[in-house]
């Protein structure tokens, strides 16, 4: 090879790493643009929202006049409504994990179940506001209510709960199942007192992940009947007299934090979209902080546990 | 063991109750199956009431769709063009953008950059719908107006460009999960004959996560055929049959919203319209999720 070939080849591969830090720097770019938008959204939000931000937001009803409106009904509302669909959608997600992960043989009934799972997680969101209209709603009469809108949010996460249950109980080792056979534990012992209590904290990652999404939804709750202008509490869970809970609110009507502010969004006064924006800032904390502590969790799991 | 009798043995007692709790586990597993069916089913079911008035002719060829006007015609094809055009215009924003992000997180970033982006990448994917919508309203479109001064308050441009970026996280997650998941020795082999990284990436790497790519692909599209706030809010609720993003149009999900709204009666024709749209959107999604499973299946690379 003589002086003048390595010249070239030498020019040849340093055009080609000229390549590299292109994609590199567009690949940066890419990475900032998403990260950007995501500011601008954060800044627009806050800063149109900020100065409705006063404690008399928390606790006012909505109303008429834009300044006197607040978001009393909208976060009763979702925090009832959260209760119900986690209330459902982790112990039945939980549940069909473990039979899942645990107990089913391979055969074509776990194939189907397999094949439903992943498939129920692309339905689109508003479908399950469908099925809740026609199968809670009307075929089960439990009208347009804090049930109702709880049930359709749990069928709507139960992939999610399902998904990051099989996967937290996937990764402890064969090794502790057998140990706890090897002790003479019935399956039922073994899982209850060995795969899940060590794999709570992966499942409690999928449940905040999950709820994050529902606390989110609106499409599906504006299909199954959430109101939008709502003056009133529903009942109080505490009762005076024995047996000193009431489930009487479970029947009520609701409304919830993404309905309140798509309403306020949808007005044309001006003053309605700050207080849209004000009810955007409390729900981007709501759902950006469980998913900070999802994020942390996954994080201290994968640091701290070594089988 | 007082009386001699290992409480371990095999009582009945013992086998009855890990019979119950596997039954228990086994139905809670088959309610998925369960909510499939009763999902289908009811859309069916809803939709067979609305097909008795209107025929499918009807339905997929008739250019107007004022189901709840005293002219009433019900033609599905307003709504579906709204769906595609703001899909269209969302996956050529998460497309190339998901992509690139994918290749460069998975071939070219430290390890440490790629822990702290991801999960900021993943936010982009957490944020509720309803406050995308509102950005996209409030933000985005004045200032797209501000370049294209004709651009109407509500369209389907700012509408798909907010979804674009929303759906980045799921293009971009599944793809780099494939392209990490193809074997270190093809990249090796692929330096080894002194290629460059990029070419490594593009010409190796891409191809052999082609698979999983597409489905990366194809779950976009699936979030954004189906993605209701962004588009009800910032694109309008006015069927309108048009190809043109700049102008307002109803998708199908927005539709059912603003009909959901209002307040119909249960069984009324406008109320069966709902369970059309929601059938035909269902029906949608499947077909590119077929297109998908084809696609994977004959671009699969078994390693």
């Amino acid at each position: 090879m003589t002086a003048e070939d390595l010249k070239e080849i030498r020019a040849l591969i340093s055009r080609h790493k000229l390549w590299d830090y292109l994609f590199a720097t567009l690949g940066l770019l890419a990475m900032l643009a998403g990260i950007l938008v995501l500011l601008a959204l954060f800044i627009n939000l806050f800063m149109e929202g900020a100065p409705r931000l006063t404690t008399d937001f928390f606790t006012s009803f909505t109303s008429r006049r834009p300044e006197r409106a607040g978001i009393l009904a909208a976060w009763a509302g979702t925090t009832l409504v959260m209760f119900v669909t986690a209330s459902v959608a982790v112990p039945l997600g939980v549940a069909a994990a473990v039979y899942l992960e645990e107990y089913a043989s391979k055969n074509a009934i776990t194939a189907l179940i397999e094949i439903n799972v992943t498939n129920l997680a692309g339905v689109p969101s508003i479908v399950y506001g469908l099925l809740g209209l026609s199968l809670f709603v009307y075929k089960m009469d439990l009208g347009q209510s804090i049930l109702t809108a709880g049930l359709t949010l749990a069928l709507l996460i139960l992939p999610v709960v399902i998904v990051a249950t099989r996967e937290a109980i996937r990764a402890i080792p064969g090794s502790i199942r057998e140990a706890a056979y090897a002790l003479g534990a019935t399956k039922w012992q073994m899982v209850s007192d060995h795969v899940l209590p060590y794999s709570s904290a992966g499942i409690l990652t999928g449940v905040i992940i999950g709820l994050s999404r529902a606390i989110g939804e609106t499409a599906p709750l504006i299909v199954v009947g959430a109101l939008t202008f709502i003056a009133f509490l529903p009942q109080s869970p505490i009762s005076p007299e024995f047996p000193y809970v009431s489930f009487a609110w479970l029947k009520e009507p609701f409304t919830v934090m993404p309905i309140q502010m798509f309403n306020w969004t949808s007005r044309p006064e001006e003053a309605f979209q700050v207080n849209a924006a004000a009810a955007g800032v409390v729900l981007l904390i709501m759902t950006l902080t469980m998913n900070a502590v999802a994020i942390y969790l996954r994080y201290r799991i994968r640091k701290n546990i070594k089988w | 063991m007082s009386n001699g009798k290992s409480h371990l043995s095999h009582s009945p007692m013992r086998l009855a109750k890990e019979r119950l709790v596997e039954a228990i586990l086994f139905l809670a597993a088959f309610a998925s199956v369960a909510i499939t069916v009763a999902i289908v089913g009811i859309l069916l079911y809803e939709s067979l009431g609305f097909f008795r008035h209107v025929s499918i002719v009807e339905f997929l060829t008739d250019t107007q769709w004022t189901p709840l006007f005293d002219d009433a015609h019900y033609g599905i094809l307003p709504l579906a063009a709204g769906t595609l055009v703001t899909t269209g215009v969302a996956l050529a924003v998460a497309i190339p953008l998901g992509t690139i992000i994918a290749i460069y997180l998975s071939e070219f970033a430290p390890h440490k950059m790629r822990e702290i982006i991801k999960p900021f990448l993943e936010l982009l994917g957490a944020v509720p719908t309803v406050v995308y919508g509102y950005f996209a309203l409030i933000f985005v479109t004045p200032l797209l107006q501000k370049i294209m001064p004709d651009l109407s308050g509500f369209n389907m441009l700012s509408a798909g460009l907010v979804m674009g970026i929303m759906i980045i996280p799921y293009v971009s997650s599944v793809s780099e999960d494939a392209m990490r998941a193809v074997p270190m020795h093809m990249r090796e082999g692929s330096y080894a004959m002194g290629a460059t990284r990029f070419q490594t990436s593009v010409r190796v790497v891409t191809p052999a996560a082609f698979s999983g790519i597409a489905a990366a692909y194809i779950l976009g599209i699936s979030r954004a055929v189906g993605e209701t706030m962004v588009v009800a809010i910032a694109a309008g609720m006015q069927p309108n049959l048009t190809w043109d993003p700049t102008q307002p149009a109803a998708t199908i999900t927005a539709y059912i919203v603003q009909v959901s709204l209002g307040d119909l009666p249960h069984g009324s024709i406008g109320y069966q319209t709902i369970f059309a749209a929601g059938l035909t959107l269902m029906l949608i999604t499947l077909i590119f999720n077929i297109g998908g499973y084809l696609l994977t299946k004959r671009f699969r690379e078994v390693y």
